[in-house]
């Protein structure tokens, strides 16, 4: 059993008995845990008369009720539920006895609290099991003393510990006054994976209850007393800027308090990495109800400029930049055109290995293929919002952020006030997919609730939010690959750009399983902004580095997954390189299981496959895909999908993400696609930009994971980008056509051969 | 403006608002009842489904004035402890990942069973097809909706 450290950070562990009210309790584990019906005889429980602070994840009632803080946001991937469910198991308490809150911004207490880069679990991983660990080992050692036995002689289980040779017992609640205040322990013993008894097993989120009941969870739907309603007008193209305003005519209109103009981050500002925003520069108009300042906002008189060439300061993380925003009014025509001609171009090598261009010249095959894809606009469903209340004496702020700990800062220095005075409460999220970590509408709202001195609730509208930037990059990708005269794959080149970043990963597979390879990158720069959206770069460089591998194994005679599994070999038993980021075993191992679970094969009768697999975020994932035609249109039947993401927590919860990331992955294959005209983004509203519905998500999906005793990694994005790849190779054994641009749905390519 | 007397959820709720303004933003900024989502405003993603006399109904779009008197349910009247066979179901298949859009899926969906007690997954999917999930929950709400279908499975 491994001993470990308990030290974490200054205040993780400080006790406080005086604190003895629960705050608001979130989450009731019990009432999702079981069956409804036996739920509403337990809902009966009281609450106990005083909590007893151990460390800052957890609390213990003294009926033996424990409420446990989930410290980072939550938007649908399940860690208000599986985080507690980590610090639970180290407790040894069970599940029914635990009750679960969602921490808000505190980084003495919580560090680094950040939902994105599917990092949450595998950060938090160890920290939440000491925090649990430790109590446990504070509420035996209180057992010890109260009852003068050795604590070696002590056990626990289900929240009781118990001293066999003195028939002794009690519930963690009768000890927890006597552990609060004893010292933590200098290190603890964590369990064994196979003494695990909730990691591992399904559990409902805590939060099912609320949501199907439509409780306010959301900040959008967050109320507070004398709150008006703001909302923000920004520019209707990228390229343009705010020359003037008339804000009287609607001043006098129902319901409108006040116009005024906003400036977001003000110039000469340096820049965090996630402070991205092409509109700076705002008219805010508040009023009492939301359909009041809707309409007012739809009469507002305002006159746009364009933006002349400029630079902004950044700091990221540590390395200071400038950074270059070039003027014009950009369209999507223009965009592929440039992008054409840059992959022409010479780029940045970034690897090499052997001598791919001779190679080239004496190979025996060659295939060489161009990708694209459009930008992608996140569409959380609820739309970016956030409250704020300033005063003299500091900020209350809540809402939907991502990255607390990255916006915080940013509201604290341009409101010039120390950050200890600033509250950010962290409310549910309505969904994120990386939109969420860049939080200049929490800067907004606090900026209007200053400048019209009463708590003030920002509300986006759907066209605000989808047409205000931060997308996922429009990217292109060429490969080439040559074939020996046996078929072996003998060079590979890959060169990748984007607007305005490259996606490429140049250690990755096929990296270190081919002896001549070279990568090389290019962007081109752009006024549009960009930012993280699930699995950044990987969602375009997996689906097309699948596709093209699945046309190289087809010239090669191969079966794709054998052909795959040949290079992971390679990979494994004589690496090329030593920069190589995946784990070739990891990776055979998901092709390996799902060619297994979807009895590769044997295609069902009328269904044709694909296959991808991909590694990215520190996790592996595989799928094969079965679709079948309706005339023209394929229709997905069938996805099994095989991860490898370490020790699953939460599986179920865990199926259930992965299921969505596939759905979302067909989505966007098929239809995602924000163009622009002239700097305006051509789709505002749902009516333009389709969203993959009820009837196109795939009939069936089957998840399966690879068991071992990996410590955790990252799932919220890693089943994202191969399907893009999956599918396109399914549609291509369906209708003999490859698609090469995204998204599949309006592209026509030619019948192949 | 001008007074409405609502009513929501075998309740009369009397508000006083222009009459243009969509029963969505007299449910969430006047009533205080927050269940019933804004997605789109313009009724393509069904985030704010309510029930309008038995049929599920974009609020988002209904002006307050054209309400008059028919029933009006929304997801905190569609039972009274949460134990309506579709939210048992919800909770029994674990359906939502962010939870935005499910009530306003939970709202057709019961909608759909009122009329047609046992859908087939073509019917389900014909009913579902103007309610977004953005995080891609499709297959769970399916399931959910044959298992409320048959109580005896919940």
């Amino acid at each position: 059993m491994a001993k470990i450290k308990t030290q974490m950070g200054r205040r993780a562990f400080i006790k406080n008995t005086s604190l003895a009210s629960g705050g608001l309790v979130l989450g009731f584990s019990m009432l999702n845990s079981c069956k409804p019906k036996d739920a509403e005889k337990m809902v009966a429980r009281e609450m106990p008369d005083e909590w007893f602070e151990i460390n800052a994840y957890l609390r213990i009632g003294d009926n033996g009720l424990v409420t446990i803080m989930s410290p980072n946001p939550e938007f649908g991937q399940g860690v208000i539920t599986s985080m507690p469910m980590i610090v639970a198991d180290e407790l040894d308490v069970d599940w029914q006895d635990v009750l679960v809150e969602q921490a808000n911004f505190d980084q003495e207490d919580y560090g680094w609290q950040f939902t994105g880069g599917s990092q949450g679990i595998r950060r938090r991983w160890e920290g939440l099991r000491i925090a649990g660990a430790t109590a446990k080992q504070m509420l035996i050692t209180a057992a010890a003393e109260t009852w003068q036995v050795p604590a070696s002689e002590i056990t626990v289980s289900g929240g009781v510990l118990s001293h066999t040779a003195s028939d002794k017992s009690a519930g963690y609640g009768e000890m927890a006054a006597a552990a609060a205040k004893l010292e933590v322990p200098e290190e603890v013993t964590l369990k064994e994976v196979k003494d695990f008894t909730i990691i591992g097993t399904s559990k409902k989120s805590v939060e099912n209850h609320k949501i199907v009941t439509g409780k306010p969870l959301f900040g959008l739907d967050y109320q507070f007393d004398g709150a008006l309603v703001a909302m923000v007008v920004h520019p209707p193209a990228f390229g343009l800027q705010l020359k003037s305003f008339d804000g009287s005519r609607i001043k006098s209109m129902p319901g409108i308090v006040d116009v005024f103009n906003i400036k977001t981050l003000e110039d000469g500002f340096t820049r965090g990495y996630f402070d991205t925003n092409a509109f700076t520069d705002l008219v805010a108009i508040v009023g009492k109800t939301t359909w009041e300042v809707m309409n007012a906002k739809k009469q507002l008189k305002v006159e746009w400029e364009p933006i002349a060439d400029s630079k902004f300061k950044m700091d990221r993380f540590g390395t200071e930049m400038e950074v270059d925003v070039p003027s014009g009014l950009e369209s999507t025509e223009d965009h592929y055109a440039q992008m054409n001609e840059m992959a022409e171009r010479s780029s940045t090598t970034t690897r090499k290995d052997g001598n791919p261009e001779e190679v080239f010249k004496t190979a025996a095959k060659i295939i060489e293929r161009s990708y694209s894809c459009p930008f992608l606009a996140h569409n959380c469903m609820e739309p970016m919002n956030f409250f704020a209340h300033v005063t003299d004496e500091g900020a209350k702020l809540a809402g939907p952020l991502q990255a607390p700990v990255l916006t915080a800062p940013t509201v604290a220095a341009r409101l010039g006030m120390p950050a200890e005075k600033i509250d950010i409460e962290l409310t549910r999220m309505g969904g994120g997919f990386g939109r969420r970590a860049y939080g200049h509408y929490a800067v907004e709202a606090a900026l209007i609730s200053r400048e019209v001195k009463a708590p003030v609730k920002l509300v986006y509208t759907r066209e605000d939010d989808m047409t205000c930037g931060i997308y996922r990059p429009s990217y292109r990708a060429d490969y080439k690959a040559a074939l020996d005269g046996n078929n072996n794959l003998v060079a590979f080149h890959v060169k990748a750009g984007g607007i305005p970043e490259t996606p490429l990963f140049a250690n990755r597979f096929p990296a270190g399983a081919v002896d001549n390879y070279l990568a090389q990158q290019w962007e081109i720069n752009s006024n549009i902004t960009i930012g993280a959206f699930r699995a950044p770069r990987s969602n375009f460089m997996a689906g097309v580095e699948q596709a093209f591998l699945d046309e190289v194994a087809e010239a090669a005679g191969k079966d794709p997954i054998e052909f795959r599994l040949e290079l992971l070999q390679r990979a494994k038993d004589n690496p090329v390189g030593e920069e190589n980021e995946y784990d070739p075993e990891r990776l055979a191992g998901v092709l390996k299981l799902v060619r297994e679970k979807s009895n590769w094969p044997q295609a069902p009768s009328g269904t044709h496959r694909g296959v991808s697999a991909y590694f990215c975020h520190n996790s592996y994932a595989a799928h094969v895909v079965d679709v079948t035609m309706d005339g023209n249109t394929p229709k997905v039947e069938k996805v099994v999908c095989a991860i490898d993401c370490g020790i699953v927590i939460n599986p179920d919860a865990a199926a259930n993400m992965a299921e969505g990331a596939i759905v979302d992955g067909v989505g966007n294959a098929m239809y995602g696609n924000l163009s622009f005209t002239d700097g305006k983004p051509d789709q505002n509203n749902f009516d333009r930009y389709k969203i993959i519905r009820h009837s196109e998500a795939p009939k069936n999906i089957e998840i399966h994971f690879v068991q071992n005793e990996i410590d955790p990694t990252g799932l919220g994005e890693p089943p994202f980008p191969p399907v893009f790849g999956a599918l396109a190779n399914a549609i291509y054994k369906a209708t003999g056509r490859r698609h090469y641009h995204q998204p599949f749905a309006t592209d026509k390519p030619p019948l192949v051969g | 403006m001008a007074n409405f007397n609502l009513n929501i959820n075998g309740e009369t709720l009397s508000v006083d608002v222009d009459p243009n303004t969509p029963l969505l933003w007299v449910l969430r900024d006047h009533l205080n009842m927050v269940g019933t989502k804004y997605g789109c405003g313009i009724a393509q993603c069904g985030a704010c489904t309510v029930h309008l006399g038995d049929v599920a109904t974009r609020s988002c779009m209904l002006t307050v004035s054209s309400v008059g008197n028919q029933e009006v349910t929304t997801i905190e009247g569609l039972s009274v402890n949460g134990d309506h066979p579709v939210q048992k179901a919800w909770l029994e298949v674990d359906v939502p990942q962010c939870g935005y859009c499910q009530a306003g899926q939970i709202m057709t969906a019961s909608a759909l069973l009122k009329k047609n007690p046992n859908p087939t997954d073509e019917e389900i999917e014909m009913a579902m097809n103007g309610n977004i999930c953005r995080c891609g929950t499709y297959t769970r709400i399916k399931k959910a909706i044959k298992t409320a279908a048959n109580p005896e499975n919940v």
